[in-house]
C-alpha cells in the first residue's frame, strides 16, 4: 500500500539531526508512531502527505509515485488520496458540521449519503447544524475524524488525535477509530504517546528518535487496565477503592462515590 | 442646496467606491502573495506597498503628474500610443487614489491572512481542494472583518483624499473637483456656509462608516461563536 524512504533535515532541541525513516505498509494495516517530542513524527506525516518536501528519498503509494527525488517528483497534497486529521483538528469555524464534511465530500460520488452514513457512525448527528466553535474537543476530534473519511481516503494520518481528550473520551474514540479504520477499509498511521491506545490498536509500532528508528515491531502488550469502585471518599484527595477481588487499597485522585475508575500505578522509588 | 453641491458629492463617492472597488480586486492577490513570501525581498516588497502611508501626499501627486505628462516616456506612450491623457481628467485622479490608498487595502488583508491557522488551509488541501478554492471557501469567510476593515478603511480614506487630487486633477467642477478640495475653494472664497455643508457632510459619512465597521466586527465575533 505504501512504500517510502523519506530524508529532512530537522532542527531538534539537540542541534541539527536528519529525519531518515525506510518502511513499508500493508494495505489495512495501522501503524502507531511514537517517540518523544522533537523526533519527527508530525515532520513524517507532514511530507507523507506533502505540506512539506523531503530532502531525498520516495513516496510510493498503491504503486502511484507521489515523490522520487532523483526525477524530481513531487505530488501536491491535493492528488495524494489522503485524510490528515490535525492535532488542532483544524475543522472551518465559518462552517457547520455538516458544511464541514460537505465540504469535504465535494465530488464524491452520492456525497448526501455519505454524509448522512458518517453523522451516524461518528454520532454526530444531532450536532449537524452547530459551528465548530460551541463543540466539546471529544466532538471536534470526531468532526475531524469525519471531515478526513468524506473525501474517501485510502490512507488516513493522524497528528496525536486523542491526546488532548479526557479518559473516557479516549477509550470511546479508540472504539471509533479502529471501527472505522476496518469498516473503511483504510491504512492508517497513527501518533500516539499512550501505550495503552498503541496497544489497543496498532498492528506495529514504529518509535522515533531524534530522526531515527529507535524500534519497529508488534506493540509491546500492556497489562489489562486494572478497574477498581470508589467506597469512599476521604479527604486530602484520597479515595477508598474495592478491587474487583474484594481487596480494599487507598489511592489518590478525585472521583465520585461508586464510580468505576481505572487505576494506573507510578513507580515512586525502585527497591 | 447648488447642484454642484451634490455634482461634487457624487463625484467624490465615485471616486472612493471605484477605488475601493479596484483595490479589493488588485490588493486580494497582493496581500496573499505577500502574506505566503517567504522571501528576505520580503521587507523591500512590504516597504514599496507602505510607501504611500509616510509620503507626504504632495509628493505622490507631484511624480504622477509628472509620469503621466507628455514629458516622460509613460506620459508620451499613454498619451501617443493609448490616446489616453491622465492629468485633469477624472480617471487620472482615480489612478492616483490606487496608489494612495493601496496600503489601507493591502495591509488589513495581509494581517487578515497572517491570522488564519494556517492548519486550515492545509486541510483544505489534504481534502483535493485547490489554493482558489481554499481562498474562496476557507481563507476570506474566516477573514472577513480584515476584508471589511480593508473595504472601510480605503473607501473612508480616499473620501478625505486633498493632496494627490490636486495636484493630478486640480480643481475642475464635475471632474476632478472631490468635496475636500471643494472645501478649501469654498474658503478660499470667504464663502464658509458652502465649505461647512461639504465639511459636515464627510464628516457624517466617516463616523457612519466607523460605527458600522465596529458594529459588524463585533457582531461577527459573536456570530462564530
Amino acid at each position: 500500500m505504501l512504500d517510502f524512504h523519506l530524508l529532512k533535515a530537522l532542527h531538534t532541541a539537540a542541534g541539527p539531526r536528519t529525519l531518515d525513516v525506510r518502511l513499508t505498509l500493508a494495505p489495512g494495516e495501522l501503524l502507531a508512531l511514537s517517540g518523544p517530542s522533537g523526533a519527527g513524527k508530525t515532520t513524517m506525516l507532514r511530507l507523507l502527505a506533502g505540506l512539506d518536501r523531503p530532502d531525498g528519498g520516495f513516496i510510493e503509494a498503491e504503486n502511484k509515485t507521489w515523490y522520487r527525488h532523483e526525477r524530481r517528483q513531487w505530488l501536491p497534497p491535493q492528488q495524494r488520496q489522503l485524510g490528515f486529521v490535525f492535532q488542532s483538528y483544524a475543522l472551518f469555524p465559518n462552517m457547520t458540521v455538516r458544511q464541514n464534511l460537505a465540504f469535504a465530500a465535494t465530488g464524491q460520488p452520492q456525497p448526501a449519503r455519505l454524509i448522512a452514513e458518517l453523522l451516524e457512525t461518528l454520532e454526530l448527528t444531532a450536532l449537524a447544524d452547530r459551528r465548530p466553535a460551541v463543540l466539546s474537543g471529544g466532538q471536534q476530534q470526531r468532526v475531524a475524524l469525519a471531515r478526513a473519511l468524506a473525501a474517501r481516503p485510502r490512507l488516513l494520518l493522524l497528528d496525536e488525535p486523542l491526546a488532548a481528550l479526557d479518559l473516557p473520551t479516549r477509550l470511546r474514540l479508540q472504539q471509533v477509530l479502529a471501527e472505522v479504520h476496518r469498516q473503511f477499509e483504510l491504512t492508517t498511521i497513527l501518533i500516539s504517546h499512550d501505550p495503552a491506545e498503541i496497544t489497543r490498536l496498532a498492528d506495529r509500532v514504529l518509535e522515533l528518535d531524534l530522526g531515527q528508528v529507535r524500534r519497529l515491531g508488534p506493540p509491546a502488550p500492556a497489562a489489562a487496565p486494572l478497574l477498581g469502585r470508589v467506597v469512599a471518599v476521604l479527604p486530602g484527595g484520597q479515595l477508598r477503592v474495592q478491587l474487583p477481588g474484594g481487596t480494599e487499597v487507598l489511592v489518590s485522585g478525585t472521583a465520585g462515590l461508586g464510580e468505576e475508575i481505572a487505576l494506573t500505578v507510578e513507580v515512586a522509588r525502585t527497591l | 442646496m447648488p447642484s454642484d453641491y451634490w455634482q461634487t458629492l457624487r463625484l467624490t463617492l465615485a471616486l472612493a467606491a471605484c477605488t475601493t472597488a479596484l483595490l479589493l480586486v488588485l490588493g486580494l492577490p497582493l496581500a496573499y502573495g505577500l502574506a505566503q513570501w517567504r522571501s528576505r525581498f520580503k521587507p523591500l516588497a512590504e516597504a514599496v506597498v507602505s510607501l504611500p502611508l509616510v509620503l507626504p501626499p504632495t509628493v505622490i501627486g507631484f511624480y504622477l503628474l509628472v509620469a503621466f505628462s507628455d514629458s516622460s516616456a509613460l506620459g508620451r506612450f499613454l498619451i501617443d500610443k493609448l490616446g489616453i491623457s491622465l492629468n485633469f481628467t477624472f480617471p487620472g485622479i482615480l489612478v492616483g487614489s490606487l496608489v494612495y490608498s493601496l496600503p489601507f487595502m493591502v495591509q488589513p488583508l495581509q494581517a487578515g491572512f497572517g491570522q488564519v491557522p494556517p492548519a486550515l488551509s492545509e486541510a483544505a488541501y489534504t481534502l483535493g481542494k485547490s489554493r482558489l478554492t481554499t481562498l474562496w471557501r476557507v481563507l476570506l469567510p474566516n477573514m472577513r472583518p480584515a476584508l471589511l476593515n480593508g473595504l472601510v478603511l480605503t473607501f473612508a480614506h480616499t473620501l478625505g483624499e486633498f493632496g494627490v487630487v490636486l495636484m493630478i486633477g486640480g480643481s475642475l467642477p464635475g471632474s476632478t473637483r472631490v468635496a475636500s478640495i471643494a472645501i478649501y475653494d469654498e474658503v478660499q472664497s470667504l464663502h464658509y456656509a458652502q465649505a461647512n455643508a461639504y465639511a459636515f457632510t464627510l464628516l457624517g459619512v466617516a463616523f457612519a462608516i466607523l460605527v458600522g465597521l465596529y458594529w459588524f466586527t463585533r457582531r461577527h465575533a459573536e456570530r462564530l461563536l
